[in-house]
């Protein structure tokens, strides 16, 4: 015990006397949640479009001062015909043109009906979907509003909506719990790739090797330091995402801690046994990074939720623990729930934990003999 | 010139003799794309709801399975009480609640209007709207086929006053993939051509090979030189593989010329490959580098509009963002790729990358002292 403390003593010497690498791991999750909340956002903000009215009547004239008054859209380009579209779509600066046959006006009031048509961009289909939606429904209820005077119809059925565990619908509620995911795994596990391969590289691992310390004991001495480390990077998180997001945490903060000091110790644990398959850390962090970037960053439901995905990415995904994390981290935070709801997701974690543990021990038994 | 061509087959030399970066170089993005591309999709399919009916009548039951028989819903439970329909969103069984209250037919007879309530999860804002759209659709349906009826007896008919066509151009069925590979393809040569020259350069310093290098007459500019072009080749090869895979493996059509694609990836790879080398100048060890590497691509990538829209972010954003290399190659690499955006259509980004490049590179010269 004591020779393990004092390897760990030596680890925590190294990391502090690169204090470099320390403000960057300090500075960076907490700058990145910084940015991604207040920047990246999945709504509809002032998009470009166009309007080719054809008719410019009152009607027209009123229904496109309805659109872009509803601050959604701005106004980017004039085409003057339908020829002009293409030039305009392909200078990139709007996602949508809406056009008002001729005689738009006179038609509805004389036969009762009208065309509009919207073209799209679809090389953005996110994008295209939402100013769809959001066009098509203020159209409607401008000339709903416009036609009350008419025949009213007084719908049998209304339908009532309530936007349960986030009625503002912001998008801090995807972002937040899906960079926290994607930012603990990436750093932990170049982290502990990184520092193990190193030993080998500089060829201190032989002294390790050769050292009466066991190998369980050389990889906890490795994990211990920097799993303290990423807790307090993880409360840093918590606590910015609590003042400067109001994300909430309905449930337990015990269970909350509890999780992320689970994740941290499996993405430790991952860059320790990623570690010992590899050479160098050029390699180390190649094989950390590109490997785990973007699977993370798309296979986790962070940005684009996994149930929408084809059927065979329910499978591919599910050996991927962000993806159980982003479940517990949002259920925890902000639906309040407890071990009960989760705890299946806790198991998957776990157990990738235990083997990506196991695997690095017996590759490092593999290495003495 | 000639030294140049000596220190650039040294450098390949070096890259090639290391097997294992060049299978992650090529292999593993390349993996990535086959398996990530077709992955996403945005398409609300198979939404779970579970209906909390305290009507029990016949009206609740048809919406039920109205909603049930749609392509984007399906029924998985029915609730007992409210209570019990609450704990399995809580449980993240369903992902919408429905229910009716009692007297929800005896409404309608009566005309008096009836009230159906929704109660959508909607943590993923974007998916919580979209769900709502297509209920509501559902029921105004519903709705207007009930009303119809009912004018039918009075000698009326109702129907929208306002038809509205949509279509989708370059993209006409809204594939996903047209959307991601060119996201994914960019995000691909950003990393591994940050990751590559950084760390070369800093390995050289870490290792001392770099003194010896300070020591020879090869010029400062010459050094940078042949540290960027076997990063800018490589990246450039992997671009050329990521748009035939693209073709081959998606079917996904290449509307513009491959020159204007190539000379916007040349100027942005400059840029990048400079970025890189000036901060490895600040870098003592490959560790630091690469957090420094990792928090600018992070950056880069999520503030580029890959994934979200570039428009929905705050002004201040979008204006920081014409420093970003990413941000360009992703419009360029989408506008000229689906549109077929010729030169002058996307001057402007092309103009931002000229200057991103020249900028970039030059500090790097700038900020490489050939002392110790």
């Amino acid at each position: 015990m004591k020779r393990f403390l004092g390897f760990v003593r030596k680890e925590f010497i190294h990391i502090f006397r690169d204090y470099r690498t320390l403000v960057i791991l300090f500075g960076i999750p907490a700058t990145q949640i910084i940015i991604f909340g207040y920047v990246v956002s999945n709504d509809l903000k002032s998009a470009g479009i166009a309007i080719l009215d054809q008719s410019r009547d009152e009607i027209t004239v009123a229904v496109s001062s309805a659109i872009t008054a509803s601050g959604f859209f701005h106004i980017a380009a004039e085409p003057r015909s339908e020829a002009e579209i293409d030039a305009v779509f392909r200078k990139g600066d709007i996602k949508a043109v809406i056009i008002f046959g001729n005689g738009f006006g006179k038609r509805l009031l004389t036969e009762g009906v009208a065309d509009v048509a919207i073209i799209a961009d679809g090389s953005e289909p996110n994008v295209a979907n939402l100013v769809n939606g959001y066009t098509t429904a203020i159209i409607n209820g401008y000339l709903t509003g416009l036609m009350q005077n008419g025949p009213g119809v007084k719908m049998p059925v209304v339908p009532e909506v309530k936007m349960l565990y986030n009625p503002e619908l912001r998008s801090h509620f995807m972002f937040v719990p899906g960079v926290i995911t994607l930012i603990l795994i990436l750093v932990c596990a170049l982290m502990t790739s990184v520092t193990i391969t190193r030993e080998k590289e500089s060829g201190t691992m032989e002294v390790l090797l050769v050292s009466p310390l066991r190998p369980v004991q050389i990889i906890l001495g490795k994990v211990a330091p920097y799993f303290i480390l990423s807790f307090v990077n993880v409360i840093v998180i918590l606590l910015l995402s609590y003042f400067v997001f109001r994300l909430p945490v309905k449930g337990s903060m015990v269970l909350l801690l509890a999780e992320c000091m689970l994740y941290i110790l499996m993405g430790l644990s991952l860059g320790i046994f990623i570690s010992t398959t590899v050479a160098t850390m050029q390699q180390a962090i190649f094989i950390s990074f590109l490997g785990l970037l973007l699977p993370s960053l798309l296979l986790s439901g962070f940005i684009f939720p996994i149930e929408y995905m084809p059927g065979i990415y329910d499978y591919i995904s599910f050996i991927l623990p962000p993806r159980w994390f982003v479940v517990i981290i949002k259920s925890i935070m902000i639906k309040g729930s407890g071990l009960g709801d989760i705890w299946r997701e806790t198991l998957f974690i776990l157990a990738a934990t235990i083997l990506f543990i196991g695997l690095s021990i017996r590759k490092f038994k593999n290495r003495l003999e | 010139m000639r030294t140049l061509l000596y220190l650039l087959r040294k450098e390949f030399s070096q890259i090639v003799r290391n097997r294992l970066i060049v299978r992650a170089i090529f292999i593993l993005p390349l993996l990535q794309m086959l398996v990530l591309v077709p992955a996403v999709t945005f398409e609300i399919k198979d939404v779970r709801i579970t209906i909390s009916d305290g009507d029990l009548s016949q009206s609740s039951r048809q919406i039920a399975s109205m909603l049930d028989g749609s392509e984007f819903f399906t029924v998985t439970g029915y609730a007992a009480s409210a209570n019990e329909a609450a704990a399995s969103m809580s449980k993240g069984e369903c992902d919408v609640i429905v229910s009716f209250l009692p007297g929800f037919e005896k409404n309608i007879i009566t005309g008096t209007g009836s009230v159906m309530q929704v109660t959508v999860n909607a943590i993923n804002a974007v998916s919580a709207q979209l769900t709502w759209a297509y209920i509501n659709a559902i029921i105004r349906d519903y709705s207007m086929a009930m009303a119809d009826e009912a004018q039918v007896v009075a000698g009326q008919t109702f129907s929208p006053p306002v038809k509205i066509s949509t279509r989708y151009w370059y993209n006409s069925s809204l594939d996903y993939k047209y959307y991601m590979l060119p996201g994914v393809l960019v995000i691909l040569v950003t990393a591994i051509g940050f990751l590559l020259s950084g760390l070369n350069m800093v390995r050289e310093k870490e290792t001392g090979t770099i003194e010896q290098m300070n020591v020879t007459p090869v010029r400062k500019y010459q050094f940078i030189m042949s540290k960027m072009i076997p990063f800018l080749i490589i990246g450039l090869i992997e671009l050329s593989l990521g748009l035939i895979i693209g073709r081959i493996a998606f079917g996904i059509p290449f509307e513009g010329s491959l020159f204007t694609m190539f000379l916007g990836a040349t100027l942005f790879l400059a840029g990048l490959l400079g970025l890189a080398l000036f901060i490895s100048s600040f870098s003592d060890t490959q560790q630091q580098y690469m957090f420094i590497a990792f928090f600018f691509t992070m950056i880069f990538i999520l503030m580029s509009g890959i994934f979200t829209p570039a428009e929905s972010m705050p002004a201040w954003a979008q204006n920081l963002n014409i420093a970003n290399p990413v941000a360009h190659l992703m419009k360029i690499n989408r506008m000229v790729m689906l549109k077929g955006s010729d030169i002058s259509d996307i001057t402007p980004e092309l103009k931002a990358l000229t200057v991103i490049a020249l900028l970039f590179t030059l500090l790097a010269v700038l900020s490489y002292r050939k002392r110790a």
